[in-house]
């Protein structure tokens, strides 16, 4: 009898040779742990904004009551939408954003000041209203935008949107040529740059309508040398999302933009289908066009002059732009110059293009490496949220915004560190302008949104209506049928 | 301002926004959210067994009328199970094995739901909480890759005293009951004990205790 219940209770553990066992974690709501956090993020900020006035006038700034007071207000703000209206969202966004647009604020204050831009003048008092602004919207979408799935619903108007966005500086009139790419529109006083903004409408796009295609674009197709590779008339897609790409870097003369979004659509289709021959296919496209540019156009060979030579003497009558740069992180060393006591305003640009530039020559490599690690983790977070949803746009969704986070770092910083031609895109969070800050926050309010979905215990969820039984035994069955070659 | 107090200042906020890094990377160690599907080898789950041996002799003798109801089918595959512990373990899953009803320690709550036919033979699920959604969506709890489940096609969950299980209107049903004759299609919610058969498509679940 002993064996007997011996085998009874390895029964229940013993189903195959192998046991597996399924368990649902629920996560804790960690809202606590983003408050300490956020409490570090702010010290870290009003820090770096002390020490640049200390080592610039050497006393401490009249106005670091109003900037700890508005730092604090912007964050507990964000914070208490978040326990109200997404509890179990992500805790680590928050803080990371808030390093990250402070310390870029920090640097366009210091700029300001080297320049002799004080109080309204200075750039940075613009970046501030932009901070409230762009906080403000995101508050706004966590709080109207109760679950991402109903983005869905608007996939092909933000199509229509993404791309009206893309060529709106065409339009004569508003659209404005500036330092070579026609990227900036103009209403008013306002200037703007669009295809920030068309970056979220396309990635909701994409998101929408790869969901529902990618069954075919990932099943049909014929084995040509180990790939498979989709059928022609599949390939229509990503040949429009390559026109327009085509089309930016024709008229816009803006390789950064182009290649950010032809990326962000290869990425998603890539992992909508898990198939490497998007990526070839992507790839081989690209290529085509940037060859085609090279040969076309005389602004694209300096850029890539200038990235393969930038100490020559040709190079620097030329531009001395990316070498200004470089000397000035070699001249930070490990640990930087210390905020304030450098000299990064003899770069061109040092607070929108260039400010990881200097952000390196006043932090040394090891604060340029713990920015780089601060993006990683926010898009870390991001594709974790990705992994965790249970719905399928929301997964393409946050994947692409974290994608174009991470692209978009790669492409700027790449660029500024020589590793690729420099085109100018502004770095997530940091860069001067107020376009990039509201589309960046968007996108954090987004990826808090999806990850509040995805983190949540599924007793909260709400219970959707059981269907009325279906009378057949396949009935209401939804079948797609994908014919195979 | 002394240059001391400013290479202490400038070496500070590097140290803090380190702090901060680490503390992110702290909180991501124990952020632990989703599905975990946890495997046990088969020598591990022989240490199990001879664990539960032990527990099993310990409980026999403290109340020995417990063992009494011990399915005969289960005690066939227990004793293959010593020579060979592999072909016991699916001997022990195809098997017609657990609980007639009303014999010994039956109508118990069940605590986990076990999978004994079927591609994902093998799984289980403690039961627990909320309860679980059973279906082919990846928001269930226990997802079923077979073309004749639903997208939410049944729950189990606790209802009053004991745990029900529910066809969330399921085009193929939920079917209760081991033979294929005997078992009938879920209406209606239903409680479920410790030996309860569920059959949705080609998988076979089983609540055990």
């Amino acid at each position: 009898m002993a064996t007997g219940v011996a085998a009874a209770t390895a029964g229940l553990d013993l189903g195959g040779v192998m046991t597996t066992t399924v368990e649902s974690i629920s996560p804790r709501s960690r809202r606590g742990v983003e408050l300490l956090l956020l409490i570090i993020a702010i010290g870290i900020v009003l820090l770096a904004w002390v020490t640049v006035d200390l080592n610039r006038n050497g006393t401490v700034p009249a106005n670091i009551v109003p900037v700890a007071g508005g730092l604090v207000i912007l964050a507990v703000a964000v914070h208490l939408v978040l326990r109200w209206r997404a509890p179990y969202a992500d805790p680590l966004l928050l803080p990371i954003t808030i390093v990250l647009n402070g310390l870029g604020l920090v640097m366009i204050h210091r700029i300001d000041l080297a320049g002799g831009r004080l109080g309204t003048d200075g750039n940075a008092y613009r970046q501030v209203i932009w901070t409230a602004l762009a906080a403000a919207l995101a508050i706004g979408v966590i709080v109207v935008l109760r679950d991402h799935r109903l983005l869905r619903r608007y996939t092909y108007i933000s199509m229509a949107a993404g791309i009206a966005l893309l060529l709106l500086p065409l339009l004569p009139g508003i659209g404005q040529t500036i330092n070579g790419a026609r990227i900036w529109i103009h209403l008013g006083p306002l200037s703007f740059q669009p295809g920030e903004l068309a970056k979220i409408a396309l990635a909701i796009f994409f998101a929408g309508y790869l969901v529902q295609t990618r069954d075919v674009l990932s099943l049909a197709g014929r084995k040509v040398l180990g790939f498979t590779f989709p059928r022609g008339r599949d390939l229509g897609p990503i040949l429009l999302a390559w026109v327009l790409a085509v089309l930016i870097l024709v008229f816009q003369k803006d390789l950064g933009t182009a290649l950010l979004f032809f990326g962000l659509f290869v990425a998603m289709l890539y992992v909508a289908t898990e198939r490497v021959s998007w990526i070839a296919i992507g790839l081989v496209l690209f290529a085509a066009a940037v060859a085609f540019a090279l040969t076309a156009f005389a602004h694209f060979q300096t850029r890539v002059t200038l990235w393969l030579d930038p100490f020559s003497p040709a190079s620097l009558e030329r531009s001395d732009q990316l070498a200004k740069g470089l000397w000035g992180m070699a001249a930070g060393g490990l640990t930087g110059t210390g905020l304030g006591a450098g000299r990064p305003w003899l770069t061109p640009f040092a607070d929108s293009d260039f400010i990881f530039a200097s952000l390196g020559e006043e932090l040394g490599l090891f604060g340029t490496i713990a920015i780089l690690l601060l993006y990683l983790l926010f898009v870390e977070r991001g594709i974790r949220t990705a992994l965790g949803v249970r719905d399928g746009f929301g997964k393409l969704l946050a994947l692409g915004l974290s994608f174009s986070v991470a692209f978009q770092v790669f492409i700027v910083i790449g660029g500024v560190s020589r590793v690729i031609p420099l085109t100018g895109l502004t770095t997530p969070f940091m860069s001067l302008g107020g376009s990039a800050l509201v589309a960046n926050w968007m996108i954090m309010a987004l990826l808090l949104r999806i990850s509040d979905q995805a983190r949540r215990p599924l007793e909260e969820l709400p219970v959707v209506g059981a269907s009325p039984p279906a009378t057949g035994p396949m009935a209401g069955e939804e079948t797609q049928v994908v014919k195979l070659p | 301002m002394s240059e001391l107090t400013l290479t202490l200042l400038r070496l500070g906020l590097l140290a803090l926004l380190w702090v901060f890094i680490f503390s992110i990377v702290g909180v991501l160690r124990t952020d632990i959210y989703g599905t975990q599907v946890s495997r046990r080898s088969q020598r591990k789950s022989r240490k199990r067994e001879e664990k539960s041996k032990a527990k099993a002799a310990k409980a026999r003798e403290k109340a020995a009328a417990s063992a009494r109801g011990i399915p005969v089918g289960v005690a066939a595959a227990g004793a293959a199970g010593s020579a060979a512990a592999g072909s016991a373990g699916s001997g022990a899953a195809s098997s017609p094995a657990p609980s007639p009803p009303g014999r010994g320690r039956d109508r118990g709550s069940p605590t986990a739901l076990v999978v004994t036919e079927g591609p994902l033979t093998g799984t289980s699920l403690p039961l627990r909480g909320p309860g679980i959604l059973i279906g082919r969506n990846p928001e269930c709890a226990l997802v079923l890759d077979d073309d004749y489940a639903s997208g939410r096609h049944c729950r189990i969950y606790q209802g009053g005293t004991s745990w029900m299980v529910e066809d969330l209107g399921s085009t193929n049903g939920t079917f209760i009951g081991r033979d294929a004759h005997s078992r009938d299609r879920l209406t209606t919610p239903r409680p479920v004990e410790v030996g309860t058969v569920l059959r949705i498509g080609r998988t076979v679940l089983e609540l055990r205790d």
